[in-house]
């Protein structure tokens, strides 16, 4: 005990004479703290970002669709990268009711062409609306042909989007989302 | 309490040597003469209850682990072989699925235990905000177990609430993706629910120790609020409550047991029979029951980042009580104002479990042009925050309490307690 009290006085006294440089020892004190905290810092954020998405998952690219495949008045459902990707092959009325909407009181204002992606022909083809089929408010799949703009409805908590996808009525905030695709001729797309 | 003396004196060399190294018997000596008010009633029983339901939740689940692939092509059919093949698995799956509405049953009746008495008060504060933690960390767990069995409540439960870290501002998209390890609810997301599902128990049973701990150290409130002040006011935990805790251990063990062997499916979902479909979502998705009451408030406004804020303040709200009611008085026994809107609080909170249940756009009540799930969750919402943020501060400066009696002694023996008692 008391040879412990010895030893860790003449640790404290500062060698030669004069008082301790406080000044010296808070520098040395914040650097190797600066330090251990970056230290632990670089430890921590692999810990944190093998959460994210892996390479395997990032890589699962694309998928082809043929859109000749689906009937006028049908919808296809397929998935990509886990989420329902729908392929509605619009009728004419509904082409009509989606491109006449007054768009100034949607909550997510849209024409419907911004919603469409140009084919070969540098025009948009609005037979085909191609969107993610997830309600913008917490991702469930949203049903077709009901709500009460005769598009989708999300039974979750009661969204309603129109005959173009967009959010009309309800707690979801956007319109569903237009995955990236193209057109790799007038009937097939890649979405991806 | 705070250091009450040990009485403990090791009979043998083995004991006496143990107990100058590691005294733990000791610490096992003194829990069980540890002073409890004598006046408890069954309202306190709920924690040995709870403790039960931790051990429990951790043996079968640790079993169910052995059993269970967290895989999303067989998962489904992992839990299914469970509960057929595996030897006691019908028994064993069910104590897991059935115990956790259980332990969420006797947290509840824990908690109103709490606000009814004012547990919650000085110098009780830390002992309830680790309650909170504990209730807060549950909720984690049970989510997370949902998941497990992979059946479309599971997917799509999954699906909505890691849906609320998406409604962040700015971060909130890559927050959700990062959680779930991809773009959508997926393996990735299985496998690493799985591991958490694992941990946190472990964490809950943590936070117990400290909330044990702290209980020791300022002791047990009571149903009169009033401090033990002498020694004929308490009895030592041992026998008096090792005995009332065990009889109500039955009784709560009987209710359990009817569900596990005649209603194992009663308080589950049905449609988690089916397996998950990232194609189809269930035409009506609602969460377990002990989560309908924050269902109900999440739904109660339309916008969504609003909603999930206000079915996190349900529970931060908790938090803070210990701050917000002013009063000094503990038990609502002596607050003859509070204790009504005490009730009808508790009232709310099951209407907004019958909330969280229904359509929002279906009648609820016909009465006028009928009143709808939505309309009726936002008056039992305003209520709930009504009773904390406004009804409970303004009634601690306001209110006139009743006569409290002097001592616990004396309110159990009346005038009997100038007698010597014991
Ligand atoms: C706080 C304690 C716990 C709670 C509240 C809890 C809750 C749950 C819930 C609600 C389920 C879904 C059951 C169903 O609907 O079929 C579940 C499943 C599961 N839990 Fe736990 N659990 C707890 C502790 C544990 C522990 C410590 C383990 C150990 C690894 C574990 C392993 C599992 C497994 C493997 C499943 C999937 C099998 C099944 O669905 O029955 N749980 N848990
Ligand atoms: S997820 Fe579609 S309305 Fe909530």
């Amino acid at each position: 005990m008391g040879k412990g009290l010895i030893v860790s006085e003449t640790v404290n006294e500062p060698h030669g004479e004069g008082a301790v440089d406080g000044e010296k020892r808070d520098f040395i004190f914040i650097a190797t703290g600066a330090v251990a905290a970056l230290g632990a810092a670089s430890v921590a954020w692999p810990l944190v970002a093998q959460m994210g998405k892996a390479a395997d998952t990032l890589a699962a690219g694309s998928i082809e669709i043929d859109l000749s495949a689906v009937e006028e008045g049908g919808q296809l459902k397929t998935l990509w990268r886990g989420k329902p990707v729908f392929v509605r092959h619009r009728t004419a009325e509904e082409i009509a009711q989606a491109e006449n909407t007054d768009i100034a009181n949607c909550p997510d204002p849209q024409t419907d062409a911004e919603r469409l992606i140009p084919g070969p022909s540098g025009q948009v083809n609005p037979k085909y609306l191609v969107m993610i089929g997830v309600c913008t408010h917490f991702g469930c799949v949203p049903v077709g042909e009901a709500g009460d703009f005769d598009g989708w409805y999300c039974p979750c908590h009661g969204s309603h989007y129109d005959t173009s996808g967009r959010i009309r009525k309800g707690p979801a905030p956007k319109n569903m989302e237009i995955p990236p695709y193209e057109y790799l001729s007038d009937t097939v797309i890649k979405v991806g | 309490m705070a250091g009450h003396p040990s009485t403990y004196e090791p009979q043998y060399a083995a004991t006496r040597w143990l107990d100058q190294r590691l005294p733990v018997i000791r610490m096992g000596a003194d829990f069980m003469t540890f002073p409890s008010p004598r006046n408890l009633n069954y309202w306190w029983t709920f924690g040995g209850i709870l403790s039960l339901c931790l051990v429990s939740q951790i043996i079968t689940g640790i079993i169910l682990a052995m059993h269970y692939v967290p895989h999303v092509d067989m998962a489904f059919d992992s839990v299914q072989r469970i509960r057929r093949d595996v030897p006691f698995g019908w028994l064993l799956q069910p104590m897991h699925a059935v115990g956790a509405s259980m332990f969420f049953l006797a947290v509840y009746v824990h908690m109103f235990r709490g606000l009814y008495y004012g547990s919650y008060k000085a110098p009780r504060e830390l002992l309830w905000i680790l309650g909170c933690v504990i209730y807060l960390v549950m909720m984690a767990t049970a989510f997370l177990g949902y998941t497990l069995p992979w059946g479309q409540m599971s997917f799509w439960g999954a699906t909505v609430i890691t849906g609320f870290f998406g409604a962040v501002p700015v971060v909130g998209e890559s927050l959700q993706q990062w959680l779930l390890g991809g773009y959508s609810v997926d393996n990735a997301t299985l496998n690493r629910f799985f591991a958490l599902h694992y941990l946190l128990p472990f964490v809950i049973a943590g936070v117990v120790g400290l909330h044990i701990w702290a209980l020791h150290h300022v002791g047990q409130n009571n149903p009169i609020g009033v401090t033990p002040k002498t020694k004929t006011d308490t009895l030592a935990f041992h026998p008096f409550y090792t005995v009332k805790d065990a009889f109500a251990l039955c009784i709560f063990l009987l209710i359990f047991a009817y569900f596990i062997f005649y209603q194992p499916d009663a308080l589950g979902h049905s449609d988690n029979y089916i397996p998950a479909d990232p194609l189809k979502t269930p035409a009506h998705i609602v969460p377990e029951w002990y989560f309908l009451p924050f269902y109900a408030i999440l739904r109660a406004v339309p916008d969504k980042l609003a909603g999930i804020l206000l079915m996190f303040a349900a529970i931060v709200v908790l938090f803070v009580l210990p701050w917000l009611d002013t009063s000094k008085v503990r038990s609502m026994r002596f607050r003859p104002v509070a204790r009504p809107f005490f009730f009808v609080f508790i009232f709310f909170c099951f209407i907004l479990g019958w909330c969280g249940a229904g359509n929002p756009d279906d009648v609820a009540v016909p009465i006028g042009k009928g009143l709808t799930f939505k309309v009726l969750s936002q008056i039992s919402t305003a209520y709930y925050f009504a009773y904390f943020l406004i009804i409970l501060p303004i009634l601690g400066m306001t209110e006139k309490a009743k006569e409290r009696p002097v001592s616990i002694t004396k309110s159990v023996l009346g005038d009997h307690a100038a007698a010597p008692a014991e």
